[in-house]
């Protein structure tokens, strides 16, 4: 039992600890906030002094490799950049910031954690520490959008947790094991294929996990979390959320479920295919930014999950790649709104009219990202389209990377939409847009990151390459 | 190494528009500094690559190319090619532009864009340095649209005047209509050859694989976009709009490097495109033609800067006449293979190395009068010789240099191509001759008016504080354009490019040619001078006795009228926009309408389900899951 190979959960851990008890004898709070960013650097510090290794250890139900270290950095990038967008929106609670800020790197570590388990029993605490984090602050404004918001989410949570557990059990019954490892390994060993009880386990597992992941048909909280939860908190949903629950479905879908492919691979395409048409067609018709862009992320997930779909190794490098690019786009374009909305106190599509001209950076900014969306080059939008849908033809999906363009280009009438009131409208008032320096910070990070990833993908690709390696279909 | 030449303004880019902009735009000096520094290194650089090309074998330094996408089987690479063209062009570039910067720093004084304004110009510098350093055709079309973004933003950059967001937008247009040929080009190319590298295109192109009328159309569709870019004729109107840019973009954008990107693509693309007869005898007679039909509106014009403006479509399209005379020279035969390629390229590069020293000293010129007189209108000028000596001494020289006096610069490229013309194409050398005549006396014409006679502005035209002689900041670089606009010429850039051009101090006033260019020349300077300062004839009367021929002049042929009238209002807008009228209301309308029905009716069955009731929410989970049952049951 190495406890080193823990250090990055365990440092991260501290350091929410150490935001609460800091609480108690700081008067000014912004501290807080700077003291949750820049200590971050210490569990990424952690990370980095790992990389390479390739190790398991308590048992094997922790493993520290290519893909949960890419996947540690992402989320502590995520992290950092949702704490930077905080500082300022933050002042916006009465009380209890440190809670705040030690919830987000909390939920953090749950997602970390989810990266690197290889064991039923843990992915489902870690799954636990995540949402409830999660749960709490999508609460956290206490006005009755969010509190209905916040308990709406606990509940389905709730139901998606039940449905999980009952899906780990049968597996759990079929082959006597909760090890990742064992399990495939009993799969082969029994015969178990086909038999329709881990059929029935893969399915609970699948809804399980596809309510952190959106997919239809378990993405009905989603409209009515977003728009209520602090829009930081939206933003953090809809990126490590959502990839927490993809990380963790490469690791339990190929480790554990990789010689039932043939069916989960089939599930996750109709899913797929289902979920970016509902997605797109209903974001069509929102007139909320927050609104829209859940249903955005909705039917990202469905272009994701042509990742899992191909079961390739090409695809799951592309879908990591993905994530990377989403992540930095979806959170892009909500710090921007973030920015916007504190003006003007509104997340109606209407009232952005004529932004140009009132906040030309911030207009532009979120126009970078809506145009990243719809994956139109040279943006990080583009690119990662272009892998995912090339690694889903070379896996003979082709009928689905179709429904997928075609989704494109629906998605464009609604993201181009925002941009054209922007750009075109009148402005419904003269008074400008200013935000915190660490709020422009994370949208200066965000941009070039989406310019740079359209430009030049090629390392981040090598380095999903490399985190997907580990798994062989 | 030679990434950096890039890198460097592309870095400053960055380091303006994310930091100093959003965190130091209390101090805009900065950028400034940040800009000047960036072109500095990328200088210094461009030297040292000179220098080392110089030394290499065959003049060309290898640089390895980096795998940039790998989409299937298709590996598209970035790469460099370092060679005696690419070289002369990075060390032109970064010459110009420094020195254009330095001078922005006295003319965008207090300007409210200050940032922003050397932002795009960081950008622009990147751009045209990658577009000359690209050695396959995708690469160099992104940074071709780079420069053409770059100019938009920048001719526009006082957008809040409609004349500068109008010329803005045609620019934009008129020259997407020349990329789009040259983007067809790099595709079809793609499809016949499998490469967008420059260099494997030559050699298939060398060795006949590619030729025929594939070759042909591609040689003329990567033309288009050079005629586009160069303002050449009939893609030649957004040139004088894009005035309304501030004049140093005018000097860097508009006279020494965006516009002669045509010529250099040509010259890159020389070998491909002088192995079709037909294409090559295209280059020759447009340039040959843009060169006087564009020195005829530069005899009316009354706006220095569009003068100047004419003067670049007449200059390029004289660069445009050596590479074509050349061209047609090896294809018929009479020149053999390599010799005629290097040729061929030497003589246009030396002309565009001239040009871009004299023309932005006379931009820039230009901009220094219009700082004393609020205007660029020459009616509301003269007289400035007195108050602005130093910019009416570098004017001139200028003025003399383009109009091809020996010794200055552009006597020694304008004669190289004349050569060439002459021994070609006899017809269109003639109508280069009849231009020499012109460009000296339109240029004359403008300093006469400029800086002889009275100041006729009055007081409401000046600045509050009156005439002055302009910043030090400002005559500095002049001076510097003005040393280089009598020296460039005695360069060797012929030899560099690797061919043998005997340069003679005093030899070359020993040929026919000489005198001949230099009595047609002189011709003009006197013509203009009896005119303007002796007034022995009157402009006036001259213009009412060719009434007709004046009246086309003044209106520019009516180019924007035939284009905005005819082709706009009723090809496009009457016949084919009309067309997608019908599809738009009928079947795109009717489609979304339907849609749109459909996503109503899906809204309602939404909302039903959407009730916010969490029963409801907790129901559909699992009904979604008894889905996903049935159907792996049914169909596994």
């Amino acid at each position: 039992m190495d406890l080193y190979l823990l250090s990055p959960e365990i440092s991260l851990l501290a350091l929410a600890l150490v935001v609460i008890l800091l609480d108690l004898f700081i008067g000014r709070k912004w501290i807080l906030g700077w003291v949750s960013i820049i200590g971050l650097i210490v569990p990424v510090i952690f990370t980095l002094s790992l990389w390479g290794r390739n190790e398991t250890s308590f048992g094997g139900a922790l493993a520290v490799d290519h893909f949960s270290l890419f996947f540690h950095l992402f989320f502590l990038g995520v992290a950092a950049l949702v704490l930077l967008s905080s500082t300022e929106f933050a002042r916006k609670f009465a009380a209890f910031r440190a809670e705040y800020y030690a919830l987000i790197l909390l939920a953090a570590t749950g997602m970390m954690l989810l990266a690197s388990t290889r064991e039923l029993i843990s992915i489902f605490v870690a799954l636990e520490l995540t949402g409830i984090s999660l749960y709490v602050l999508t609460g956290f404004l206490k006005d009755p959008k969010s509190s209905e918001a916040g308990l709406k989410y606990l509940l389905l949570g709730a139901v998606a947790s039940a449905v999980f557990l009952y899906g780990m059990a049968l597996v759990f019954g079929l082959t006597g094991t909760t090890y990742l490892e064992g399990i495939a390994a009993a799969i082969s060993a029994e015969g178990l294929l086909g038999s329709p009880a881990l059929l029935m386990g893969i399915v609970l597992l699948v809804a399980g996990f596809g309510f952190k992941i959106a997919a239809v048909p378990f993405q009905m909280w989603v409209p009515d979390v977003y728009e209520g939860a602090p829009t930081p908190i939206t933003a953090y949903l809809s990126v490590a959320s959502k990839a927490a629950g993809f990380a963790v479905i490469l690791r339990v879908f190929y480790e554990a479920l990789g010689p039932a492919s043939l069916d989960w691979g089939m599930i996750f395409a109709v899913l797929a295919a289902i979920t970016m048409t509902v997605g797109n067609i209903v974001a069509i018709a929102q007139k909320n930014i927050k609104r829209m862009l859940g249903y955005s992320s909705i039917a990202m997930a469905g272009y994701l999950m042509i990742g899992l779909a191909a079961v390739t190794t090409e695809a799951s490098s592309a879908l990591i790649f993905f994530l990377a690019c989403y992540a930095l786009t979806n959170l892009g374009a909500f710090i921007a709104i973030i920015a916007i909305s504190n003006k003007i106190n509104s997340d109606e599509i209407s009232d952005y009219s004529g932004m140009v001209r009132r906040a030309p950076l911030y207009a532009l900014a979120l126009a970078l990202c809506l145009i990243s969306l719809t994956g139109i080059p040279p943006t990080a939008g583009f690119m990662a389209k272009i892998y995912i849908f090339s690694a889903g033809v070379n896996a003979e999906l082709l009928w689905l990377v179709i429904i997928a363009v075609i989704n494109s280009v629906i998605s464009a009438y609604y993201y181009l939409r925002v941009v054209r009131v922007m750009f075109l409208g009148e402005p419904l008032s003269k008074e400008g847009v200013h935000a915190s320096s660490g709020l422009r910070v994370a949208l200066s990070i965000s941009c070039l990151g989406v310019l740079l990833l359209g430009i030049y993908p090629w390392m981040l690709l090598k380095f999903a390459e490399t985190a997907a390696s580990i798994f062989l279909p | 190494m030679i990434f950096a030449i890039i890198l460097l303004p592309l870095f400053s880019f960055l380091v303006i528009s994310f930091v100093l902009r959003p965190f130091f735009n209390n101090r805009p000096q900065l950028s400034a500094y940040t800009t000047i520094c960036a072109i500095v290194g990328s200088l210094i650089l461009s030297i040292w690559a000179l220098i080392a090309v110089n030394g290499a074998e065959n003049h060309v330094l290898t640089s390895t190319s980096y795998q940039w996408l790998a989409i299937g089987d298709t590996v598209i690479n970035i790469g460099i090619t370092m060679d005696s063209l690419a070289a002369i062009m990075v060390v032109t570039v970064s010459t110009i532009s420094l020195l254009v910067q330095i001078y922005s720093i006295g003319y965008m004084k207090g300007d409210g864009g200050f940032a922003r304004y050397f932002a795009f110009m960081s950008l622009f510098t990147a751009s045209m340095l990658g577009l000359v350093l690209a050695d396959n055709l995708l690469f160099l079309f992104l940074f071709w649209e780079g420069v053409g973004l770059c100019s938009y933003l920048l001719i526009g950059f006082w957008f809040h005047k409609p004349e500068a967001a109008r010329a803005a937008m045609k620019a934009f247009v008129v020259t997407r209509l020349g990329d789009f040929g040259f983007l067809v080009a790099i595709i079809f190319l793609y499809v016949k050859t499998g490469t967008f590298d420059i260099g494997e295109l030559h050699e298939l192109a060398l060795a006949g694989v590619l030729g025929g009328s594939t070759l042909t159309l591609a040689a003329i569709g990567i033309f288009s976009g050079a005629v586009g870019k160069s303002g050449q004729f009939p893609l030649h109107t957004w040139l004088p709009d894009a005035m309304e840019g501030p004049t140093p973009v005018s000097a860097l954008i508009h006279a020494a490097t965006m516009v002669t990107a045509g010529v250099y693509l040509v010259a890159r693309m020389f070998p491909m495109i002088a192995s079709s007869e037909t294409a090559i005898t295209v280059v020759a007679i447009i340039g040959g033609f843009t060169a006087i039909f564009a020195a005829t509106m530069g005899l009316v014009a009354t706006d220095i800067k569009r003068v100047l403006a004419y003067s670049t479509i007449s200059q390029l399209g004289y660069m445009m006449l050596g590479l074509g005379a050349v061209g047609i020279g090896y294809a018929s035969g009479h020149l053999d293979g390599h010799h005629a390629l290097t040729l061929g390229v030497a003589v246009a590069i030396f002309h565009l190395f001239t040009h871009a020293f004299f023309k932005s000293l006379l931009f820039l010129g230009s901009g220094s009068t219009s700082h004393a007189t609020g205007t660029f209108d020459m009616r509301k000028m003269g007289g400035l010789r007195k108050v602005q000596p130093w910019t009416y001494v570098t004017f001139v020289i200028g003025s003399l240099s383009l109009a091809g006096i020996w010794p200055l610069a552009g006597f020694w490229s304008k004669e190289g191509i004349l050569h060439e013309a002459h021994a070609y194409t006899p017809v269109l050398f003639w109508l280069a001759m009849i231009t020499v005549f012109m460009t000296a006396f339109y240029m004359f014409r403008a300093v006469f008016l400029t800086f002889h006679g009275e100041y006729r502005g009055g007081k409401e035209g000046s600045h509050s504080h009156g005439l002055h002689e302009s910043p030090k900041i400002i005559i500095i670089p002049l001076v510097i354009l003005a040393i280089f606009a009598v020296i460039a010429g005695w360069l060797p850039v012929g030899d560099f490019l690797g061919a043998d051009v005997h340069f003679s101090f005093f030899g070359a006033l020993t040929s026919w040619l000489a005198w001949a260019s230099l009595s047609f020349g002189i011709a003009g300077i006197l013509l203009a001078y009896i005119i303007y300062v002796r007034k022995l004839l009157s402009a006036k009367s001259i213009g009412q006795s060719l009434g007709p021929v004046y009246t086309l002049l003044i209106r520019k042929y009516f180019f924007d009228e035939l284009y905005e009238r005819f082709f706009v209002m009723r090809f496009l807008v009457d016949g084919i926009f009309a067309v997608f009228q019908w599809i738009d209301t009928y079947i795109v309308d009717g489609s979304v309408n339907g849609i749109a029905t459909i996503t109503v009716a899906g809204g309602k069955v939404m909302r039903r389900l959407e009730t916010g009731q969490l029963q409801v929410y907790g129901l559909a989970i699992f009904i979604g899951i008894l889905a996903i049952i049935a159907f792996l049951f049914i169909f596994s």
